[in-house]
């Protein structure tokens, strides 16, 4: 590197519609050194647009190519962990996330055995359950850490079919974006991740009452009043809403973050004999 | 393009280009209040070509500009409210394809009377266009209500008819209850300079309308330029157009800021000459608020409040509508509203 070459240093914008735009208010903030995009309730609108507009299109693909495109995304990021070092965080914390997203992934073809069935009924029908995804989920992102944390509660929302619009963790925006380029070249289709960076409790109101909304995961919001507003604004349009105690994202996942962002469907279907 | 030229040269403008003096376009006063001559322009293609070529040129960059600079123009709070209603009022909602049904049609009908159902404020839309075939299915449904009933005619959307079809296709629409026919020019016989048959069709199917109104499609999208959107405007004014209207919506591009900014130009300097007022619509690819928004500032600011109001300025659109309503949804509940909440057309 010939000396005195001028430093070509990261911008760190927003993630919507698959693009990174600026926030339209123009305001950024600075973490550790670096100027990141705050988010204002105008860019929110405009991610539950890309996420609504994204959402039938990656509902509709297999769930095997959604299991496949997941798949791609920890490919990505196992690529990206150098960069994350760099950013702070843990080699270990890396791998863990890789891990998680390998994990969901398996759960795209395999999430319908567990949560659906072929219900016995008194009549001469099929009867299936099958899940389906409920729409478009926001998501409050934890601040536990810089990238599980993250990558626990978004992988879940999108792997059967929703769309997200996640608010990332303040402290955390630039493994966030890191994370939202290793989605972006991960063939995830536009719109189904969406991540704005800033403060969650000058988005998130605006986005538990936005009427788009249909699944809304609160285990970011760490102030009591703001996620009780919240809730009381979601359930004006009866948005489901996830608010869980504290959770240890090291520890084996569950399906249970899989199974809140789904609906059921049953279908009657007449046999004949 | 156009490939004859003026014969004579110099038109009744003379040398008079963009002045300068009133925005980038340029006030052209090509008649100067000399009335007897706008009278026989009509006359014989040859005056005709004289005075459409003698009209001023277009600045096209500065039209691109201007209605660039307009677009930034921020509308907020109770001004965007009344901007949203003024829209909705201006509203032609339009429903043009070959699927259309008399449900479809009637079911259209009914949310152009009442907009927004959980609303008595929403105002209702300012018409429905729909084809002729359609009118005696649309009439039904609006009786007895405020909305205007706008017909296509004239071999909608290509204009590729005998002159005979046409007219009985107008005859025919405001036989069956239309009071709005919206034409289409002829774009082959104005491309190629035939002015005097466009604006001989232009002033008989103003007789077959009778009380109805006449909206003249330029369809500005296939005219090529914006100095022939000018001169496509004062032909179909010169013919007795009540308004002139910008695009089918068939083909793209259909409505553009520059392109309708010249239209608005163009009737403001056809009342200064005549005293007449002419109407303006901007139709086809006007989808969001936004939009719908920018038009009425561009409409304030080149033409002012004369042109104000649903009589003298009208959208055709159909998906317009449901933004809107979103629109006004969000002023009056504050929180973002989704297309769950509005009906599926």
């Amino acid at each position: 590197m010939p000396a005195g070459r001028l430093a070509v240093r990261k911008t760190y914008k927003l993630f919507v519609g698959g693009a990174f735009p600026r926030s339209e208010s123009g305001r950024t903030y600075e973490v550790r050194g670096a100027n990141v995009a705050l988010a204002s309730r105008k860019d929110l609108r405009d991610a539950v647009v890309a996420a609504r507009a994204a959402q039938p299109g990656w509902a509709g693909a297999t769930p095997y190519l959604r299991g496949q495109i997941l798949y791609r995304v920890a490919e990505m990021l196992e690529a990206r962990a150098a960069e994350f070092g760099a950013l702070g965080v843990a080699a270990a914390e890396v791998a863990a996330a890789v891990d998680r997203w390998v994990w969901y992934a398996g759960w795209a073809d395999k999430v319908a055995q567990v949560r659906g069935n072929a219900n016995a009924v008194a009549g001469p029908y099929f009867n299936l359950s099958v899940p389906e995804p409920l729409g478009v989920v926001g998501v409050v992102a934890p601040a536990d850490g810089p990238l599980l944390a993250l990558t626990s509660v978004l992988a879940p929302a999108v792997v059967t079919g929703n769309t997200a619009v996640v608010l990332a963790a303040a402290a955390h925006p630039a493994a966030a974006l890191t994370l939202a380029e290793a989605v972006a070249t991960a063939d995830v289709p536009g719109g189904v991740v969406n991540l704005l960076t800033g403060r969650a409790a000058e988005t998130a109101p605006w986005l538990a009452a936005h009427r788009d909304v249909d699944g809304l995961d609160l285990t970011g919001l760490t102030d009591a009043d703001l996620a009780r507003e919240c809730e009381s604004a979601a359930a004006e349009t009866l948005t489901r809403v996830r608010r869980p105690a504290p959770e240890d994202f090291a520890a084996d996942p569950g399906t249970g973050r899989l199974a809140a962002w789904l609906e059921t469907k049953t279908v009657w279907h007449p046999k004949g004999r | 393009m156009v490939a004859t030229q003026s014969a004579d040269g110099a038109g009744p403008v003379g040398g008079d280009g963009p002045t300068g003096d009133a925005g980038p376009v340029g006030r052209g006063r090509p008649v100067g209040g000399d009335g007897p001559v706008l009278a026989d322009v009509g006359r014989t293609d040859r005056a005709l070509r004289g005075f459409l070529h003698g009209l001023p040129g277009v600045d096209e960059v500065g039209a691109a500009r201007r209605t660039a600079q307009l677009a930034t123009r921020s509308v907020k709070t109770t001004a965007k409210a009344y901007a949203v209603d003024l829209a909705i009022r201006m509203l032609d909602l339009t429903t043009l394809e070959g699927a259309d049904t008399d449900g479809r049609v009637r079911s259209l009908c009914a949310k152009a009377r009442r907009p927004d159902p959980a609303d008595p404020g929403c105002p209702p839309v300012a018409a429905v266009c729909v084809y002729p075939s359609m009118v005696a299915t649309a009439a039904a449904a609006l009786r007895g209500t405020d909305v205007h009933l706008a017909s296509v005619a004239t071999a909608f959307p290509s204009g590729q008819a005998p002159t005979a079809v046409k007219l009985a296709d107008t005859r025919a629409a405001v036989a069956a209850g239309a009071d709005e026919i919206d034409m289409v020019i002829s774009r082959g016989a104005f491309l190629s300079g035939r002015y005097a048959q466009v604006h001989d069709e232009i002033a008989a199917v103003r007789r077959e309308c009778g009380p109805a109104h006449l909206k003249v499609i330029l369809e500005t999208g296939e005219l090529g330029s914006l100095d022939q959107v000018r001169r496509a405007s004062w032909l179909a004014m010169l013919a007795g157009a009540d308004f002139v209207k910008t695009s089918t919506g068939k083909i793209s591009p259909a409505a553009t800021t520059p392109t309708v900014l010249v239209m608005l130009e163009a009737v403001r300097d056809f009342r200064a000459a005549t005293g007449r007022q002419v109407g303006v619509k901007a139709a086809g690819g006007i989808r969001t608020t936004k939009e719908a928004l920018r038009y009425l500032v561009l409409v304030e600011e080149t033409v002012g409040a004369p042109w104000l109001s649903p009589r003298w300025f009208r959208f055709g659109a159909s998906s317009l509508l449901n933004d809107l309503l979103l629109q006004r949804a969000k002023l009056a509940t504050g929180a973002y509203h989704g297309p769950d909440y509005v009906t599926v057309d």
